[in-house]
């Protein structure tokens, strides 16, 4: 771009107005002289030339992506966790090429040191024999895992995947925080932290020179697939579960690389093998990228408490038939009082100093070390020896220095336990800047790293997760306490390669066999089926009611007591507008959504909490009849958005069938159920008109029959027209033609118990006729559809 | 002094079937110049779907075994014969107490014998100021190590009541000590909890007793089922000397040692999970004869 466009000074100037560095602490934009740096100038200059409306627009559509595409992360307070948007700080934070190769290398050399120190640790154990560490620091840990020693992970390396957080240090120069070695988390939210941004500045990143991402995770997964024994055993991602404060990332990542979703109880050791529990039987997987620290893995021989493991896996991985990324036990790495022994470990093990130093940190367990906190207590944070957490998550027993020497109970710890103590030096974090109310701050940032072995070595991903503070202060950088997250920007002073996930074809066109489902999958999908159906007989009773309120606000006609009746028995007060229940059945269905969101289209998804929001949002805003009546009619429309979605674009897989036939069991119950009460001889009048309207098939039934309802026209049309989809016989005919392609529908040629109870239920209802479909065949058929849930349960689900 | 010793375990369930994966560790350990097993063997009946034998971090024996819808109960055997070659130390070797601490900081090494993974908080041990306080008040000044154990083993064997009824196996130290109450496990743990503050590297020790005593001497508590006690590291020359405070003594020949670990934890005889419905009735039986 000439010179020449650039907008006035006048606009950087005011954009810049605010943007005060504070003394004695390096800014990524500015440099000591207060000059924007070179890497910057060209961007700044972008944003000077927005008016602010442009700004709070590009602000705005990198929001909505963010909320379209769900992105959250979950939040641990006092009485329980919430979903909380995600909060971006929209401008990125730019590095010079050159300076991110000099990162690159330092840190490449330090995933190989940290390799070299955890192979000894779970190895010949030299370091400690030897003095170069200190083996009751080790012993103490519980990140040392006993099981495990002696054991060399399958592919010989601990580390396959791996974080540093860095700062930059007021002199200019990058330190280490802190190493993540154990299950890093935050590469996911770095992928959308990119994409957003980049749709931000969409018209500014296509010609930024800014370093692509693709090809990191592209070699990233080439690199995990081959770790496979056989090409048909999948890559997974093993999660803790929907209540996780990261699950979006597992998720998503698992979306975006191709790979399964599971949890511990998806999985089961067999000799010595590990297997995924799916509707097929168990099939082996040898490779998991786990998001799950290691301790919960395997309840049997680690964390008894766990219930997130699968008891075996230890000797799965002992027996070498799974590789883990990153092994079990690669967690004691993660241990603050290390920092305090890392440099010295790199001179006795790589021949070398640190290229990038990490922060200055000594253990109290040495009387000399212990002495030298003691002395500088007042510019150090004390914390604990043993504690995983990075020094700004500033954990329960963590404090800085000075406010611990006022009380002398500092002086207590170090003489009842200094060994499990560190001292580290206070960290003085650079500044980057943050759009506030239209102008740009700075604001203390943290810079995390990811890196992936690849066949050819390490990968340093090009870009990063930076953590933004809310104040000046470095100290509130951590996202509970009101900090953000930015996108990093290598910037390259020439173009850049356009990366994307696909490689290039090298061979003939091949169709991917799709995954098999797990059970809990499965399980989940159905129940979703079966919940969302039911949200919607739920709806259709609650209109009909507000509907014949609206006509006699008394309440006396008969239908609705009956309806109330109905209403009870599914477990909903018929007096409340929007009934507790109502949402209950709502929440069930997100909550088993929630479990399967990679098997689910981002739409869906959205359907269904706004389905949620609208309901909860009725609720107390209401008044009974017309006014009821009509808001029912939005909520059932609403979920008819959600079923068409579902059954309009989905992929006719497997899960797609469980949900399905939780929808036609659910359906039929419902139609069962209401052809029980209403279409009887003792219901009172109007009740078959209400069955009728209940079933959605008032139009039908004018035109099919261009009389009056009877019981016989009334069972006919919703019991035994196989054309009416709201009939028992044509959600029949749907579990029949759904469980034919379950897996082991048929076991050579014989027909699966529960294929048999399907066709038992199908050809009772199909050759009946409305005489002989009487209030006996009903109960049966009703008994019918029950066992069928229990057949799948038992069958799939277990 | 030989031994032959039988355990019997076994885990009834009713009219239902039961599927799961669990650790024994169950079977006497052999322990250089302390304990030699002759012969040992573990069998299941019914026989689980997989079995695999090994050992553990410390070196205690272990079978793991998987079973698949077993019905009704499962039970196992442990038949094995024993020697048991403690010699009683004719001197105390130990170092003064407050020269331990150096001895410990001298050990570097990490291996299943030293005393590094003994001295802090492991999952059962947590550092609690109430035995603390008791552990320091049985130590005079100018105690060796040996006689800073023995006064402890010997305290609490005084103050503790033995009593079935009290705690169960999830019981933590610090209620059993305030209870004065408990079985050999919390005995065990309160000695371990009391000696480590005192910077005494301590361990527990699962095993069994002898059946019938030598004529002459009373019967043990504990003999009719699997029975803990403490070791304790007392310096580089006197090393790991075990001492049993449910009974106030210095394990002597009486003992027959399966496993050792930091607490229970590590040496549970079962551990994991047996998933069934219904009620679990769990039954043990022991017998170990001098030949």
């Amino acid at each position: 771009m000439p010179a020449s466009s650039w907008p006035a000074v006048d606009s950087v100037a005011a954009l810049l107005a605010n943007y005060q560095v504070t003394p004695g602490i390096a800014d990524e934009m500015r440099d000591a002289g207060g000059n924007i740096r070179p890497v910057w100038q060209r961007f700044i200059h972008h944003v000077a030339g927005k008016t602010p409306e442009q700004l709070r627009h590009l602000v705005a559509s990198a929001d909505h992506y963010l909320r379209d595409a769900g992105v959250y992360y979950r939040q641990y307070g006092e009485g329980g966790s919430a979903e909380l948007e995600w909060p971006l700080s929209h401008i990125p934070v730019l590095i010079d090429e050159a300076d991110w190769e000099r990162i690159s290398s330092g840190l490449i050399q330090r995933a190989n040191l940290l390799e070299a120190v955890v192979a000894d640790l779970y190895g010949p154990n030299r370091l400690a024999q030897e003095g170069h560490l200190p083996g009751s620091l080790i012993a103490a840990s519980p990140e040392w895992l006993r099981p495990l020693v002696g054991v060399t992970p399958r592919g010989g390396h601990f580390l396959n995947f791996v974080a540093f957080e860095i700062g930059r240090a007021p002199d200019g120069e990058w330190w280490v925080l802190g190493d993540r070695t154990q299950a890093p988390s935050g590469v996911g939210f770095a992928l959308q932290n990119r994409v957003a941004t980049a749709r931000a500045f969409a018209d500014f990143y296509t010609g930024a020179n800014v370093h692509r991402l693709a090809g990191f995770f592209r070699h990233f997964r080439d690199a995990l697939n081959g770790m496979r024994n056989v090409e048909t055993n999948r890559v997974s991602i093993l999660t803790p579960g929907p209540m996780s404060e990261t699950y979006f990332e597992h998720a998503y990542i698992a979306r975006y690389l191709g790979f399964g979703l599971l949890e511990g109880e998806d999985l089961s050791v067999e000799n010595g093998q590990l297997m995924v529990r799916t509707v097929a039987g168990p099939i082996p997987i040898d490779v998991l990228w786990r998001r799950l620290d290691a301790s919960f893995t395997d309840p049997l021989e680690l964390d008894a408490q766990s219930r997130l493991g699968t008891p075996g896996l230890v000797g799965a991985v002992r027996a070498g038939n799974v590789t883990l990324v990153n092994a079990l036990g690669s967690g004691i790495l993660e241990i603050r009082a290390l920092l305090a022994f890392l440099p010295r470990l790199s001179e006795h093990l790589l021949g070398q100093p640190l290229a990038l130093p990490n922060i200055a940190t000594w253990w109290c367990g040495h009387p000399e070390e212990a002495a030298h906190v003691r002395q500088n207590a007042g510019r150090m944070m004390i914390g604990k020896a043993l504690s995983t957490r990075l020094p700004f998550e500033l954990d329960d027993h963590g404090f800085v220095g000075d406010t611990l020497q006022a009380d002398g109970s500092f002086e207590d710890l170090l003489r009842s336990e200094a060994s499990s103590l560190v001292g580290q030096e206070v960290v003085t974090l650079s500044t980057t800047p943050a759009l506030v109310d239209g102008v740009l701050r700075p604001r203390p940032m943290s810079l995390r790293v990811f890196m992936a072995r690849t066949r050819d070595g390490w990968r340093v991903m090009p870009g990063g997760y930076a953590r933004i503070g809310r104040a000046e202060d470095p100290r509130a950088i951590a996202m509970r306490r009101g900090g953000s997250a930015a996108d990093v920007w290598i910037v390259s002073p020439n173009p850049v390669a356009q990366e994307t996930m696909l490689a290039a074809p090298s061979g003939p066109f091949s169709r991917a066999v799709p995954g098999t489902l797990p059970s809990r999958a499965a399980d989940n999908l159905f129940w979703l089926g079966r919940y969302v159906e039911r949200t919607e007989g739920h709806l259709r009773l609650l209109r009909a009611l507000h509907l014949r309120l609206s006509e006699s606000p008394d309440g006396s006609a008969p239908t609705v007591a009956l309806l109330r009746q109905a209403l009870k028995r599914r477990g909903l007060d018929g007096e409340a507008i929007v009934p507790d229940g109502l949402l209950q059945t709502i929440t069930s269905a997100i909550t088993s959504a929630s479990k399967i969101r990679d098997r689910f289209s981002m739409d869906g998804w959205m359907a269904l909490n706004d389905l949620a929001k609208t309901a909860r949002r009725f609720a107390g805003h209401l008044h009974a009849g017309d006014d009821s009546a009509r808001a029912m009619g939005v909520l059932l429309r609403k979920v008819s958005g959600f079923t068409g979605l579902v059954h309009e674009n989905m992929y006719r897989f497997v899960g797609w069938r469980f949900m399905s036939i939780g929808r036609a069991l659910e359906r039929a119950l419902f139609m069962l159920e209401n052809l029980q009460r209403m279409a009887t001889t003792t219901a009172p009048d109007g009740a078959l008109d209400l069955a009728v309207e209940i079933g959605d098939s008032a139009m039908t039934h004018r035109r099919r029959y261009a009389v009056s309802t009877t019981r016989e026209t009334v069972v006919d049309l919703l019991g035994l027209d196989s054309l009416n989809p709201r009939s028992v016989l044509f959600s029949a005919n749907e579990l029949h033609e759904h469980v034919g392609f379950l897996p082991g529908a048929s076991i050579f040629g014989e027909m699966s118990p529960l294929a048999r109870a399907v066709l038992k239920l199908q050809a009772g209802v199909a050759v009946l006729t409305p005489t002989t479909l009487d209030e006996e065949a009903l109960a049966t058929m009703r008994d019918q559809a029950g066992q069928i849930s229990d057949l799948i349960s038992t069958t799939y689900f277990r | 002094m030989f031994y032959d010793v039988t355990l019997r375990m076994s885990c009834k369930f009713g009219e239902h079937t039961a599927s799961g994966r669990q650790i024994l560790r169950v079977t006497p350990k052999a322990l250089a110049g302390r304990q030699r097993v002759i012969a040992c063997a573990v069998d299941f009946q019914p026989r689980p779907a997989e079995r695999s034998d090994g050992q553990d971090f410390f070196g205690n024996v272990l079978v793991e075994a998987a079973y698949r819808n077993v019905w009704r109960e499962i039970a196992f055997v442990v038949n094995a014969r024993v020697s048991r070659t403690i010699e009683a130390a004719a001197l105390d070797l130990s170092p003064r107490l407050d020269a331990l601490g150096e001895a410990v900081e001298r050990h570097w090494g990490l291996g299943p014998q030293s005393p590094l993974h003994f001295t802090g908080p492991s999952i059962r041990i947590q550092p609690d100021d109430a035995i603390a306080r008791y552990g320091r008040d049985q130590v005079r000044p100018g105690m060796t190590v040996f006689e800073a154990v023995q006064a402890v083993n010997n305290a609490l064997f005084r103050d503790m009541q033995f009593d079935a009824d009290a705690t169960d196996v999830d019981t933590p130290a610090s209620i059993a000590f305030a209870h004065r109450r408990g079985v050999c496990q919390d005995f065990t743990h309160i000695m371990i909890t009391a000696l480590r503050s005192l910077g005494i590297p301590a361990g527990y020790v699962s095993g069994l007793l002898r059946t019938k005593p030598p004529e002459g001497t009373a019967r043990l508590e504990g003999a009719d089922a699997m029975h803990a006690w403490v070791m304790a590291w007392c310096g580089e020359d006197a090393g790991w000397i075990e001492l049993d405070p449910t009974n106030g003594i210095v394990v002597a020949n009486e003992h027959i040692l399966v496993a050792i670990g930091r607490d229970y934890s590590d040496v549970a005889p079962v551990s994991g999970v047996l998933k069934t419905t219904g009620a679990q009735e769990i039954e043990q039986a022991v017998d170990v004869v001098a030949l």
